[in-house]
């Protein structure tokens, strides 16, 4: 015999200020936890979504960044030779060379200046790197000073309208264009031509060969090529992996936060419920009483006050998602460390976080009610009657 | 007071409650502390600084060298007392996860450009100086890996390809936080050897004979190098470490965002629990109020229980922060050195926990001051 | 001597805005070193006559003093004072506090004085000697009889040495013979320490426990 919801959905409006506390405390809860989350997903898209495994980065051995990396012209042309590298539409081979450098830039609102990758390219890396489009303006035109910048960081620049010019490297550089690239960490990035940032910033030298597999398979392959020629003194990786193991300090840092922050809060919550059903329990010992005189095993006793717990948690746990909702979209950034650069980034809530913080709390309602429900399930039907 | 046997009879009288709410209390003022002493490390590394050194780096980004002919130039700036250079290192030890700070200087003249920030025994520091493969670390660092003085460590270089073997010939403790513990130095010389035709200092550091020359200084060196292929930007040491710190971005207001989140939640619990204590007790405040126990006294009786769990749980939680954190060395990976719980945070704490008091003891003491004794008696719960 | 003198005494109130009329203009007297018990009725106001003896409720026109005390014009802060002074109050149901030992309850409406705690434990054992409970002391409300928790509610309601002492139904939750106990009690307390006792009860045992029975039936009294 189940006892029906509705008397548990009454008893907690019967108490609406305790509720309505015990409601909220698991919604603040939920709701940073849905944050965090989303904060941890969006930087993960941000720079685990920014490589694929058909591509292959080559670096210079024992660079561990873009940043510390560097590669001749000779070495880059031997590596874009390489049979194992696709072709384009046009017949040349999928092979981007490219520069890579931090310089400071103005930062909007006047907070002074930041850090940005300025990466020099050829028109190959718009086919290399995937999901790059323009979505303003064009793209830079060969010969001139100008750029194209990521969506992210324009918006957190000075001067980058399309049209403006921003000023790096002595020189000024009109933009363009702004790119985007699936909401990788390129959106943080300046690109230019490599026959313009060259001469201006690192000297005749490439960062990095980027290219894409004709045959993924053929990666260990490749890469052994690669690394055992002597003349070259590389490392290849898959792009993928690279970008993931980049941000892997990061996202230590977020996920201990995640755990640590919402972890406490959680245990806080889950105190706050049991508090909440043990008081909910002793005030209504002459109710439960007369449930089990009726003929309700203890048992169902159990169920509808565990079935109250998570509820109430429950009602908690939908509160904190439609709270934290709006952060969905919100752009931030941070120092990636790795590149010594600016990471823009953004706040992304999906649905499996929605469902998880839901799960949680109910989870919470589940821990916090067990023990009460436990308790009015135990109590003695003739000492709860007298 | 003699009211205590009362008011402490009242917290037991559910210890389950009492207790709870209180570790409520300790956990989220734990967690509050935590999260501000972010914003607070933050901000000091962000200030730290002499007012009479200033920073020569590359005008195109800090990840720039500057030629080492730069030297001489600088010594002849007027204002100018003496110049040092460093290279940011960047290499592994064991673990990316073991990260600190590497810095290759050239060694008698950074050690007297940073003279009185550290104490390093003068027969380590010549130690130090005469051979090039040796290193100098600071003590904190020295505790965290267990390392001994006369010990090889070896670095991956990351920038600077290769492994490089390093002797510990000194242990500094830092005076000024400028010259942190949680560092390692080396000499430039040694990386200079390997890659001789690329390497060059990342930085320059000037001692000025006068801090009020400093700006004049700034823009004097600036415009000697404005027009070469290496442009300058120079300024002052304090300037250029809070520069780093804004690099950051908006981790501060994300802490105290959260922080404020978490403050509110413990509140609601905190407040839950008291307003459950006050309606149980209603026909016993009749009791008391029929004994002769004035309006006033059993307010102030409510408010002292709230207070002391509020207090009791502050006092719990802020003093596991400050015990926990300074004393394990905690520095969240080498990202925040000298990671503590200042004397601020403490106050902000207790601020809070005295606020928790008030909010939610309050309601049920005015409802207890007010209470009609008569109609207390005559309530069924 | 008339110790509680009430004068024109008229107590009404509003439920759902109907007005009733618990007394009109009553008269009443009781002298010092008596034992009254009030009879009547339920809601004849024998329990709210005894309220406002006890300034715990005040009259809607008419005057209640007690001793030199203008009880029905004191404000709430005064009569809080006065009440732990000079009222010692008994419930029906005993309202010992059950956080408490047998010996804290007693103590209770010293806290509200300056006596020390060495003065407050000599008034508090003798109370409990008075009342015979003297080995009980340390236990809680929950580990005594019914009895015994009524006689430390007794305990309590002398140990200040009050001027009256109010009883509200005392044996009406009490066995035949925790009752004769407790009237016994009453009965010493007021032939040998002099304490003026006015006690409401319907229990016709008690009532002739008493030295004298006023009947009170819709706020008027009978013989």
């Amino acid at each position: 015999m189940k006892i029906p919801l509705i008397y548990n959905i009454r008893s907690l409006l019967r108490r609406p200020v305790s509720s309505a506390m015990t409601a909220l405390g698991v919604a603040l809860v939920v709701g940073v936890f849905i944050a965090m989350l989303a904060l941890a997903n969006g930087f993960k898209m941000a720079l685990v979504r920014t490589g694929s495994p058909d591509n292959v980065l080559v670096l210079r051995k024992g660079a561990d960044s873009e940043l510390s990396s560097g590669i001749g012209r000779d070495n880059a042309a031997i590596i874009a030779a390489l049979p194992e590298i696709a072709t384009g539409a046009d017949g040349r081979p999928l092979a981007s060379p490219e520069v890579f450098v931090p310089v400071n830039l103005a930062a909007a609102g006047g907070g002074g200046d930041r850090l940005v990758v300025a990466r020099g390219v050829t028109t190959q890396a718009f086919e290399v790197r995937h999901n790059v489009r323009i979505v303003a303006g064009r793209r830079f035109a060969p010969g001139r000073d100008e750029v194209v910048l990521g969506t992210a960081i324009a918006s957190l620049l000075a001067h980058s309208a399309v049209g403006d010019t921003i000023h790096f490297g002595g020189r000024g550089w009109m933009v363009a264009g702004h790119f985007s690239s699936g909401g990788s960490a390129f959106e943080s990035e300046v690109w230019g031509e490599n026959e313009q940032l060259m001469p201006v910033l690192r000297g005749q030298v490439y960062q990095v060969v980027a290219f894409r597999l004709a045959n993924p398979a053929l990666f260990d392959q490749t890469r052994r090529t690669l690394e055992d020629d002597p003349r070259l003194q590389v490392d290849a990786h898959r792009e993928s992996e690279f970008y993931a193991a980049q941000s892997s300090v990061l996202r230590i840092i977020l996920n201990f936060l995640a755990v640590f922050i919402t972890g406490i809060m959680a245990i806080g919550a889950v105190f706050g419920a049991v508090n909440t059903m043990y008081a909910a329990v002793a005030s209504r010992t002459d109710e439960i009483a007369v449930l089990l005189t009726l003929g309700f095993p203890p048992r169902s006793v159990l169920a509808s006050f565990l079935a109250e717990a998570a509820f109430l948690a429950l009602v908690g746990g939908l509160l904190g998602c439609l709270v934290a909702l709006p952060i969905n979209g919100i752009v931030t950034s941070t120092t990636n460390w790795s590149s010594f650069s600016q990471l823009a980034f953004q706040f992304m809530v999906t649905p499996g976080i929605l469902v998880r913080g839901v799960l949680f709390s109910l989870v919470m309602g589940v821990l916090g009610g067990f023990f009460p429900a436990r308790r009015a399930a135990r109590i003695p039907v003739v000492e709860a009657i007298r | 007071m003699r009211f205590l046997p009362l008011v402490w009879a009242n917290l037991m009288r559910h210890k389950r409650r009492t207790v709870l709410t209180t570790a409520s209390v300790a956990l989220a003022l734990f967690l509050f502390a935590s999260l501000r002493s972010v914003v607070t490390t933050l901000q000091a590394n962000g200030e730290v600084g002499s007012e009479s050194r200033m920073i020569v780096q590359s005008a195109k980004a800090i990840t720039f060298f500057l030629p080492r002919s730069y030297e001489e130039r600088l010594l002849a700036v007027p204002g100018v007392q003496a110049v040092s250079f460093a290279l940011w290192f960047n290499g592994v030890y064991r673990d990316p996860k073991d990260f600190f700070a590497q810095f290759a200087v050239d060694p008698e003249s950074y050690l007297d450009v940073y003279a009185g920030d550290y104490s390093l025994p003068p027969d380590q520091r010549a130690a130090f100086v005469r051979e090039r493969t040796a290193c100098i670390v600071g003590k904190r660092l020295m505790d965290k890996f267990g390392w001994r003085l006369g010990q090889n460590i070896t670095l991956r270089g990351t920038i600077f390809q290769g492994d490089w073997t390093l002797t510990i010939r000194g242990v500094y403790r830092e005076i000024d936080p400028i010259f942190s513990e949680d560092a390692l130095h080396f000499h430039y010389d040694m990386v200079y050897e390997r890659y001789p035709r690329w390497v060059s200092p990342g930085w320059y550091v000037l001692k000025l004979k006068d801090p009020s020359l400093a700006p004049q200084v700034a823009s004097f060196v600036d415009s000697i190098f404005k027009n070469s292929s290496d442009p300058t930007k120079t300024g002052t040491e304090r300037a250029f470490n809070a520069s780093f710190v804004t690099m950051w971005g908006n981790v501060s207001f994300l802490m105290n965002s959260i922080g404020m989140a978490v403050v509110f939640a413990i509140l609601l619990v905190a407040a839950n629990s008291m307003m459950l204590s006050a309606r149980e007790r209603i026909s016993e405040v009749g009791v008391l109020k029929t004994v002769g126990f004035g309006d006033g006294l059993l307010f102030r009786l409510v408010m002292i229980e709230a207070s002391a769990i509020a207090l009791g749980g502050a006092v719990l939680g802020l003093g596991a922060a400050k015990a926990l954190f300074r004393p394990s060395g905690f520095s969240a990976m080498g990202f925040l050195p000298g990671f503590d719980v200042t004397a601020g945070t403490l106050a902000l704490g207790l601020g809070i926990a005295v606020l928790l008091a008030l909010a939610s003891g309050l309601v049920p003491a005015l409802n207890a001051a007010r209470l009609n004794a008569v109609q207390a008696l005559r309530h069924v719960e | 001597m008339a110790l509680v003198v009430l004068r024109n005494l008229t107590k009404s109130f509003s439920r759902d805005s109907q007005p009733i009329v618990v007394f009109d203009a009553l008269n009443l007297e009781f002298a010092e070193g008596s034992f009254t018990a009030l009879m009547g009725p339920s809601g004849s106001g024998k329990s709210t006559l005894l309220n406002l003896i006890a300034g715990l409720d005040r009259p809607t026109a008419g005057t209640v003093t007690v001793g030199d005390a203008e009880v029905s014009s004191m404000s709430l802060g005064e009569l809080a004072a006065w009440r732990s002074r000079h009222v010692g109050f008994v419930f029906q149901s005993y309202n010992l506090l059950p956080v408490l030992t047998a010996y804290q309850n007693v103590e209770l409406p010293l806290l509200l004085t300056r006596l020390s705690k060495p003065e407050r434990a000599e008034h508090v054992r003798t109370a409990l000697e008075v009342v015979g409970l003297t080995d009980r002391a340390e236990h809680y409300p929950r580990q005594l009889s019914g009895g015994q928790e009524q006689r430390v509610a007794i305990a309590r309601a002398v140990v200040s040495d009050p001027t009256i002492i109010l009883l509200d139904e005392p044996t009406g939750q009490l066995d035949a013979k925790s009752a004769a106990e407790v009237l016994a009690l009453l009965q010493r307390l007021n032939q040998e320490f002099h304490k003026t006792i006015i006690m409401v009860t319907h229990d016709p045992h008690a009532a002739a426990a008493a030295g004298k029975a006023l009947h009170l039936d819709k706020g008027v009294l009978t013989a």
